[in-house]
């Protein structure tokens, strides 16, 4: 029988070509990636200007910033291994790479949402009462999802009250002028282009609960233990390139120009999505918002709404199902899985000058 | 023996058929395996046992929030858009291939009309379409037609001219006029045509439901795929797609029987 043999051949040889090299270890080349938005663009600036290259090569390493351009296939790409870090919201944090299983740790938060959020309805003076049996078009699952939840409880209202239509990001500004959409949630530079359009109200926005929609870069953290040189790296690029935008001076005018061009807007466009961004100046204006009580109380929330939604996976008992670990030896949730790290080390060492 | 003279026998044969799935399941179970001992929780290979939980939980549980069988519910409304797209399109196809293929005063504007609108993808103008059809079913289901319409149009027109010019001079020596021609001859004709080419269709109208649910949608199979894309369940999203497979590897044997059963003359319902 030659058959069997040939068989076994075959499955032998697919097993070898199939075993996946995930385990982190000490590497001197890295990857990280970002998407398109206003809090991320000082990657791109410092990507092109040579300013991440610079720190990499203080600490004798490589690091790649890599463009994508579909914010949750980025995400996805993270959690699958191909990149070492990447940029998303605290939510988005938790549900995707966290909730599936792969230990990810808040290098930097380099801001939070303060309006580039936003619930609009049609028609003038509505209130976020009115929302009360509309179809809301959002991304659903995402931290619009999150946004309007947190609009109706401040209504009163649940999500039993509204009907939550998924609508892509993408499309979400072509389909607000449809009939049939009422509401939308979502963020900016959409926001802006929805809220432009006359006979509008924005009922609502991100900066009614500010400090609870952050943006990140999100590394693994086994990559980072093994490698505190990628840390340091991006930790003193990420704030070189926020000082440099709040300089005041001609260079600044000009990097801001660079990011708004970059992120297809002009620098006055780029300037209101920014003003609606509470960017971190400094190391230890970050710090104090990565050390601060409030933080695991917000992340508590967010573990909740996504509990809520089935974001945490089959497993999940309660809302507690993935631990997350905070400054100061807080931890929270499961303490046997903690996924999520907010980790100020780096920070700190950035606002001790000592990076 | 040549390799070219060897067939497989009766045994060979269902072994070489099997040999390729097997391989891909392998393949698949065994990266999903290296995958999760490296980490138990990760989500973008599922176990079988992941899978069959998925299953269990969307098709054979109530929905905590709605009280619905999603995975029912959503291939029922799924369903329903896909078999009126398929219906609208058969329809106009085949109303617009009689026109452009038997009558020239109606085949000249309507041919090249046909073919330019063929061309255009419909993927492309979906703004466009928002605005004129809305965002509801309406739109869902006229993406469907307007992206498989053009194609059986131009299909049926082709065969229209294919039938013997003699078949047409005999049925007008036997006294048949303009209706009676495309009622008695045509039509018959253009049947069995019509079954071939949707099922040759039938994948590009399943791309254009999925397509359409993934941009503004509360059920379907594509809109479920597009949610749960959002956090990387692939112990749903894998179901979901050997589910399609299944409904639209039925649909086309469906269409294919039914051509053997109504049409046993036509010799092309072989094909």
């Amino acid at each position: 029988m030659r058959k069997p043999r040939l068989f076994a051949l075959a499955a032998a040889g697919l097993a070898a070509v199939l075993s996946f090299n995930t385990s982190a270890a000490q590497k001197n080349s890295f990857d990280v990636c970002w998407t398109i938005y206003a809090g991320w663009m000082p990657w791109e600036y410092g990507a092109a200007k040579g300013i991440v290259d610079k720190w990499a090569k203080k600490y004798g390493i490589e690091i790649k910033v890599t463009q994508l351009n579909d914010y949750v296939e980025s995400i996805n790409q993270y959690t699958a291994g191909q990149f070492d870090g990447c940029t998303m919201t605290n939510m988005d944090a938790l549900t995707i790479p966290a909730a599936g299983g792969v230990d990810s740790t808040a290098l930097i938060i380099g801001d939070f949402s303060n309006g580039n959020d936003g619930v609009v309805v049609k028609g003038e003076g509505k209130t976020l009462a009115d929302l009360k049996d509309m179809p809301i078009n959002l991304v659903e699952l995402s931290v619009s999802h999150y946004l309007l939840a947190r609009a109706l409880e401040r209504a009163d209202l649940s999500e039993k009250d509204v009907q939550v239509v998924n609508t892509s990001d993408a499309d979400i500004a072509a389909a607000f002028n449809t009939a049939e959409v009422q509401a939308v949630t979502t963020w900016n530079p959409m926001l802006a282009e929805i809220k432009a359009k006359p006979g509008t109200s924005l009922v609502f926005d991100s900066s009614k609960v500010p400090g609870e929609i952050m943006d990140m870069m999100v590394v693994n953290t086994r990559t980072l233990e093994d490698n505190p040189a990628l840390g340091k790296a991006l930790t003193g690029a990420w704030f070189e390139i926020v000082a440099l935008m709040h300089a005041g001076n001609a260079e600044s005018a000009a990097a801001l120009e660079h990011m708004a061009k970059a992120s297809g807007t002009d620098l006055a466009g780029y300037q209101a999505q920014l003003a609606a961004t509470r960017l971190f100046q400094s190391p230890a204006d970050a710090l104090s918002f990565v050390t601060s009580p409030k933080l695991p109380a917000t992340m508590d929330k967010v573990a909740n709404f996504s509990f809520r939604h089935g974001l945490l996976g089959e497993g999940a008992k309660d809302a507690s199902a993935v631990g997350m670990s905070f400054a100061k030896d807080v931890v929270t949730g499961d303490k046997g899985n903690v996924k999520l790290r907010f980790d100020p080390t780096y920070v700190q060492l950035a606002a001790d000058g000592k990076l | 023996m040549r390799l070219i003279n060897r067939q497989p026998d009766r045994a060979g044969r269902l072994i070489l058929i099997l040999l390729p799935f097997a391989l891909l399941l392998l393949a698949y179970f065994t990266g999903s395996a290296a995958r999760l001992t490296e980490n138990p929780n990760d989500k973008l290979l599922p176990s079988a046992a992941q899978m069959m939980d998925a299953v269990e939980r969307l098709a054979f549980t109530e929905d905590k929030r709605s009280g619905d069988y999603l995975f029912w519910q959503d291939t029922a409304s799924s369903l329903k858009r896909l078999g009126l797209g398929l219906s609208i399109a058969a329809l106009l196809g085949l109303a617009l291939g009689i026109a452009a293929g038997t009558l020239p005063l109606f085949g000249a504007p309507l041919s090249p009309l046909l073919t330019v609108l063929s061309m255009i993808p419909p993927l492309a103008i979906l703004p466009v379409l928002f605005i004129v059809f809305g965002l509801g079913e309406l739109s869902k289901v006229m993406l469907i037609v307007i992206g498989i319409a053009p194609c059986i149009a131009r299909d049926l027109e082709q065969r229209a001219r294919e039938i013997p010019r003699e078949l047409l001079i005999k049925a007008q020596t036997l006294g048949a006029n303009t209706w009676t021609l495309i009622l008695r001859v045509v039509l018959p004709q253009l049947m069995p045509r019509l079954l071939i080419s949707l099922r040759l269709v039938l994948g590009s109208a399943w791309l254009f439901l999925i397509a359409a649910e993934a941009i503004a949608s509360t059920d379907g199979l594509g809109y479920r795929i597009f949610l749960v894309r959002r956090y990387l369940a692939m112990d749903v999203i894998l179901p979901y797609v050997v589910w399609i497979t299944l409904l639209a590897w039925l649909m086309d044997l469906g269409l294919r029987q039914l051509t053997r059963l109504a049409f046993p003359w036509y010799e092309g319902a072989k094909a």
